[in-house]
């Protein structure tokens, strides 16, 4: 072709490659402003947690108060408890609401108000969650309990776990169902043996999200597991949980729970991302070549 | 052994679209009996129906009778009980993502509750021999992932994911059409291998395929069988003017 096409001229060149590098450059500069707070929280935390953390902040109870030293074993314990008794009611429920909105109340009056339900349960502030169990669970029983903080917890669980367990059953092709039906396995075998195990990375990551997102809740544990400057592991009792103990530092007027405080918050993070690897270190062993 | 199957007056809905509409016909024992006809024109509802997977879908009804060795599969049985008499290859190879080589073609058998070891290993070797895929897997059966296959070595796989729970008809709707012809020619290779053990019911779009392949063909148009007769007589000598100018490439 001899003639030159009018969009390849040099001025049109030129203006593609401004576009392009301004709309890359965009694009860089937005990632840097998303990542950058993260990092200098991140950053700020180990800097001023890393020099308070020694043996004792994992072994001994927290100091009497005019006393320097001590450290936050019974509230490392304590949260580890309270997120097991979330998990151990949040995931199954959870799950079992994911499956029945996708597999079973497709399009039925009561899957809707599921789905509603669970969309407004994940609005609502974290604080009226406390009080409402303070109602429920703490007033009837005349007192605070670790009980209670695990239900809490357990009940923002769920719907985050309901509603990514519902997306991620219905990624899973429908081919894949059919091929199960087709071998004359039962409708609910299927649904267990082959569609949720398929979806099953995805559910994990919901589990996941939900469970650091419960980790770091303080204010329905104010209601509900109120803390504890001793050792206890009594379900009935008021538990002691790491960010119940920083809340407590944080506010108070000497440095040395400022700085207890910030040793607290990273041990906190640093639990909830260990968590979160571990479990996903597991559950991705034996995952197979060229798996999908 | 392959059974016959016997249908009478078979009549299915999606909804209030009547797809099947009075369907009569006989299909012998240990042959390969093609279905053709133009796109919906409701052989693939016809082979659902055959193995009750039709009735999956939430709108869909059906009516009429439909006999598999002498037993009505619609009011002697139950649908779990028919699905593993009668296997299914589906037109877009549906192997299971999760699973291995091995797993894939133990799955019917393991998802019913069977865990012998040895029994597994043997029908998994036997089934992948039988979908002539052995050779190419046979040293990663338990690493590789089924959807790491080719499509037309994921094909072999479903079919021996469908031999492995030993059923007596093999229904395929369309298996080669998403394969490249050599896989293709791979897969009717097989069919001709698989039919002195199974009855085999192929839907496809290929005319040649089904000339190939089969020794009795029906041609369907608008919900309805026009014609059903030995493959020979189909392709040479059709009954029905509809049936000549859909094969001799008229419409559809």
């Amino acid at each position: 072709m001899a003639t030159t096409h009018p969009k390849s001229s040099t001025a049109n060149r030129r203006w593609r490659w401004f576009a392009n590098h301004t709309a890359s450059v965009l694009a860089v500069a937005s990632t840097i402003l998303v990542i950058a707070p993260l990092v200098a929280i991140f950053v700020d935390l180990v800097y001023k947690g890393a020099v308070s953390l020694n043996w004792n902040f994992f072994t001994k109870l927290p100091a009497p108060v005019g006393e320097n030293g001590g450290g936050m074993a019974n509230s490392i314990v304590g949260s580890a408890l309270l997120l097991g008794l979330a998990s151990l009611m949040g995931v199954p429920i959870g799950i079992s609401a994911g499956i029945y909105l996708s597999e079973y109340g497709r399009g039925t009056k009561l899957s809707n108000v599921v789905r509603f339900t669970a969309d407004v349960l994940n609005g609502v502030p974290s604080i009226v969650m406390g009080i409402a169990v303070y109602g429920l669970i703490v007033v009837p029983q005349k007192g605070f309990s670790a009980f209670a903080g695990g239900v809490v917890l357990g009940i923002m669980m769920i719907p985050t776990v309901a509603r990514t367990t519902e997306e991620m059953l219905l990624m899973v092709p429908h081919s894949i169902r059919e091929a199960a039906l087709g071998l004359g396995v039962p409708n609910w075998r299927s649904m267990l043996s082959i569609t949720l195990k398929t979806a099953m990375p995805g559910v994990i990551t919901g589990c996941m999200l939900a469970f650091a997102r419960v980790a770091g809740e303080t204010a329905p544990l104010l209601f509900t597991a109120l803390g504890n400057e001793f050792w206890s592991t009594a379900l009935n009792q008021p538990i002691a949980a790491l960010p119940l103990q920083i809340y407590v530092y944080a506010l108070g007027p000497y440095d040395e729970w400022h700085r207890l405080a910030w040793a607290g918050s990273l041990v906190l993070v640093f639990l909830i991302v260990v968590s979160v690897a571990l479990v996903r270190f597991v559950t991705t062993r034996g995952v197979l070549k060229g798996a999908s | 052994m392959g059974v016959s199957i016997e249908v009478n007056n078979l009549n299915a809905w999606y909804g209030t679209n009547h797809t099947l509409q009075d369907i009569t016909l006989h299909i012998p024992a240990n042959e390969a009996t093609a279905l053709i006809g133009p796109s919906g024109c409701g052989k693939s509802t016809f082979v659902r129906c055959l193995n009750r997977m039709h009735e999956t879908n939430p709108i869909a009804k059906v009516t009429g009778e439909v006999k598999v060795g002498g037993q009505d599969i619609y009011s002697e049985t139950s649908a779990v009980e028919v699905r593993r008499r009668i296997g299914m290859v589906f037109q877009r190879p549906n192997p299971f993502p999760t699973m291995s080589i091995y797993d894939n073609v133990a799955s019917g058998l393991r998802l019913n509750g069977y865990r012998n070891r040895r029994v597994l290993d043997e029908v998994v070797e036997r089934s992948l021999k039988s979908s002539a895929l052995w050779d190419e897997v046979k040293d990663e059966l338990k690493k590789k992932s089924g959807a790491s296959l080719s499509g037309g070595q994921q094909q072999r796989l479903c079919i021996a994911r469908a031999l492995a729970v030993d059923p007596e008809v093999l229904l395929m709707d369309e298996p080669a059409s998403a394969l490249d012809p050599v896989s293709t020619a791979k897969i009717e290779d097989l069919i001709f291998q698989l039919k002195v053990q199974y009855t085999i019911v192929i839907v496809t779009h290929n005319m040649q395929q089904a000339a190939r392949v089969a020794e009795r063909t029906g041609f369907f148009l608008n919900g309805r069988l026009v014609e059903f007769d030995s493959t020979h007589k189909i392709f040479t000598n059709p009954g029905d003017k509809r049936t000549e100018d859909y094969i001799t490439g008229r419409f559809g």
